[in-house]
């Protein structure tokens, strides 16, 4: 049998009397990067929100690492999360951003920097470490919010249509850049989309949804 | 349209700039200063003015945090509810609030500061709520979603992610309860007693029944000064908080166990905190002798407790005499505000100043502008204390700000071409306006004057000073009731409380509905 990072089992999520998520199964293997295509509306983010522990889910259950983390608050599980319009803490800047993570699970000063300035020059953003994230422009936003979900190293990466609202050109270039980044990095991710090519440019493979 | 801006003008600087100024003057005679801020028991005052109020402030914000979560995060059956069972006490006359935790704290407590702070507490839960919950509602859940899959535990996100961007409101929400608390008045009399005086009880003790009015006015401006200290310095520091949000994100359906626990909880909790002090204030008024009893509802109609004996207040009388003294204050300030309203509206950018002097009275305490009127309206010819409209201008100038902020929105939301059309169809200037402008606010103007008439019914500062034996209103003969000995003058008091709880909530309710009724027709485009 194969060794799972992730796996997710028979989730069926309801809201009322409407069935988003109908028993639906997912595994994802060590260092691999899957991609959850399908049309918007068909449960692929709250399959995600189910995965990082941010919606309770009807039934069915998940595992990490080989251990049942159904029950475990979200900040116990170490999965990572980038959202679709990046939710970086307005109040801090991009280096107080991506050093969060670390903050929380109390990781002292000196490596808590180096790791923050790793980060930042891997997304190619150490020029701009102590600016206020509310004056980053739209790539750079999303740049600090991958840095961001990195910097504690999770278990694995979710990424829900990270590049959504990026003009044609940019977008490309940050799927390539993304593509590259979590080889270099070997992180294990999944990633939402709607959009085949960039699924195929980011993706070992493809799950539909 | 300055002719529309002269009547409200006239209005503000004989009922409220003449008797500050007066204030003023006789601040300024020789000796009064000295006097004042020599005397003794000023610098207690002062000291137990200022730690209730931060006391008051700091538990309301404590307690009020969980509602303000609550509602501006959970969608869930019967949250309008709550959120109008919380913010009505709010609304309530002091007296009523006064009297609710009289009826509901054991006497031990009474003329204690613990009973005036609790009191404070209940009545400013609706700021928090109100302020912080809206800022909440502003925070986009995930946002705190994102700390929580950064490894933040639920207390973490709060301290490191949700207390820092909502600073801003909870320095507001701070600031307006620290300002009500400091200025209590009706709610610090009744429950305070002569032991525990805070600032503006002092203030109508030393004009009323010391005679000492230089010492009153004194007084009554230093607290001035000290308000707008507190005003100034908070909104330097907001200016310099605020953060910028997106849409704001909506409430949710409570999905996992421990937030449907939290919802079901937090929700009976705050309805009974809010709800339980006003139904002991009346069944209180029911019980005499340990019994229940409809005797002192029974004697509410005549001032003699039993033949011979006479109250000197006659429950029923104030209720007429407080019904007529709310119709006449709507009524003014209706016609006044309306007018100040269209005026500043009309005048657009000269507009502002009338604005600003309209809403003056606003931040006046109420035991200010009745010691102004109390020490101008004295001498011929303008000598009107013993006018029975005086009191009622009092309530209108106090009502008035309300009748403006209530209008001048809707006002300035009328588009400008909708009178152009109207005038290329053939319609007059006049006819333009008379379709447009006032057909827009009749419904907004009919929830002003029930909020003027609310405010007048509850009026006790101002009403203090100018006030005469034998023509008492509502809370004035409340707070009379409940300082006199003897079980039915207490339970009459009570039954008096209720009388105006419910007149009060009833009328609350009515504008309350006449304004959201407006604000869909408005959404539908009409």
């Amino acid at each position: 049998m194969e060794w799972h990072v992730l796996a997710a089992n028979e989730i069926t999520v309801t809201f009322g009397d409407r069935t988003v998520l109908d028993q639906v199964s997912l595994e994802v293997a060590r260092g691999e990067v899957v991609a959850l295509l399908g049309p918007s509306g068909v449960g692929k983010s709250t399959l995600m929100r189910v995965i990082a522990g941010l919606l309770v889910a009807n039934e069915g259950s998940v595992s990490l690492d080989g251990r049942d983390i159904t029950d475990w608050p979200s900040h116990r599980r170490n999965i990572g999360m980038v959202f679709q319009d990046e939710q970086l803490f307005p109040h801090l800047t991009v280096a107080q951003n991506v050093g969060f993570g670390l903050r929380m699970r109390r990781v002292g000063r000196a490596d808590a920097a180096d790791r923050v300035q790793e980060l930042l020059q891997l997304v190619g953003l150490e020029a701009l470490a102590n600016l206020d994230v509310t004056k980053l422009s739209g790539g750079e936003a999303k740049r600090v919010a991958l840095a961001r979900s990195l910097a504690p190293r999770p278990s694995i990466l979710l990424l829900d249509e990270p590049l959504t609202g990026l003009d044609r050109e940019l977008h490309d270039r940050l799927a390539t850049e993304l593509a590259a980044l979590l080889r270099t990095t070997g992180t294990t991710a999944l990633l939402v989309t709607h959009d085949l090519d960039e699924a195929t440019t980011i993706a070992d493979r493809i799950e539909r949804l | 349209m300055p002719a529309l801006a002269a009547a409200p003008a006239v209005g503000l600087a004989l009922f409220y700039l003449w008797p500050l100024a007066t204030l003023l003057a006789r601040v300024l005679q020789p000796g009064s200063l000295s006097n004042a801020l020599g005397g003794p028991g000023l610098g207690g005052v002062l000291w137990f003015t200022l730690w209730q109020a931060l006391v008051s402030t700091t538990l309301t914000m404590v307690v009020g945090f969980a509602p303000a979560y609550l509602l501006a995060r959970f969608r869930f059956r019967g949250r309008g509810a709550l959120l109008a069972i919380v913010t009505v006490p709010f609304m309530l006359p002091t007296v009523v609030v006064g009297a609710a935790f009289l009826a509901l704290l054991p006497t031990p407590w009474h003329g204690t500061a613990r009973a005036v702070i609790v009191a404070h507490v209940f009545f400013n839960i609706a700021v928090v709520v109100r302020v912080v919950g809206a800022m909440w509602a502003l925070v986009p859940t995930d946002l705190t979603a994102a700390a929580r899959t950064l490894g933040a535990s639920p207390t973490q996100v709060l301290r490191f992610v949700v207390l820092p961007l909502m600073r801003p409101a909870l320095w507001a929400a701070a600031t307006v309860v620290f300002l009500f608390t400091f200025t209590s008045f009706g709610a610090a009399k009744l429950l305070g007693g002569s032991a525990n005086p805070t600032l503006e009880v002092e203030i109508a003790r030393r004009a009323t029944q010391s005679g000492d009015v230089a010492g009153a006015a004194v007084l009554s401006l230093l607290q001035l000064l000290l308000l707008g200290m507190v005003v100034w310095w908070s909104s330097r520091w907001q200016r310099r908080a605020s953060l910028q949000f997106g849409a704001s994100s909506a409430a949710r359906v409570p999905r996992a166990r421990h937030e449907r626990r939290f919802v079901a909880l937090a929700s009976v909790l705050t309805a009974l905190v809010m709800v339980v002090p006003l139904v002991v204030l009346i069944s209180r008024s029911f019980r005499l002798s340990g019994r229940w009893s409809v005797n002192a509802w029974r004697t509410l109609g005549s001032s003699e407790v039993r033949p011979g004996v006479s109250l000197g207040v006659d429950p029923m009388a104030s209720l007429t005499l407080s019904l007529k003294y709310a119709a006449v204050a709507a009524m003014v300030s209706v016609i006044i505000g309306a007018l100040a309203a269209l005026a500043i509206a009309a005048a657009r950018r000269h507009g502002a100043l009338l604005d600003v002097g309209m809403m003056l009275p606003l931040g006046t305490s109420a035991v200010t502008i009745g010691l102004g009127m109390l020490i101008t309206f004295d001498t011929a010819p303008f000598d009107w204390r013993a006018s029975w409209w005086l009191i009622p201008l009092g309530h209108a100038l106090v009502a008035t700000p309300f009748v403006i902020r209530a209008l001048l929105p809707v006002l300035r939301s009328i588009p400008v071409d909708q009178r152009a059309a109207a005038a290329t169809l053939g319609a007059s200037p006049l006819r333009a306006w008379l379709a447009i402008d006032v057909r827009r606010i009749l419904r907004p103007l009919a929830a002003a004057a029930g909020l003027a008439a609310a405010i007048s019914l509850g009026e006790f500062g101002a009403t203090t000073f100018l006030t005469r034996a034998g023509s008492e209103t509502m809370p004035i003969a409340i707070s009379r009731l409940l300082g006199r000995a003897g079980e039915i003058p207490r339970a009459q008091g009570f039954a008096l409380a209720t009388i105006l709880l419910v007149t009060t909530a009833c009328i609350i309710g009515a504008a309350a509905k006449a304004t959201q009724s407006d604000g869909v027709a408005r959404a539908r485009g009409e």
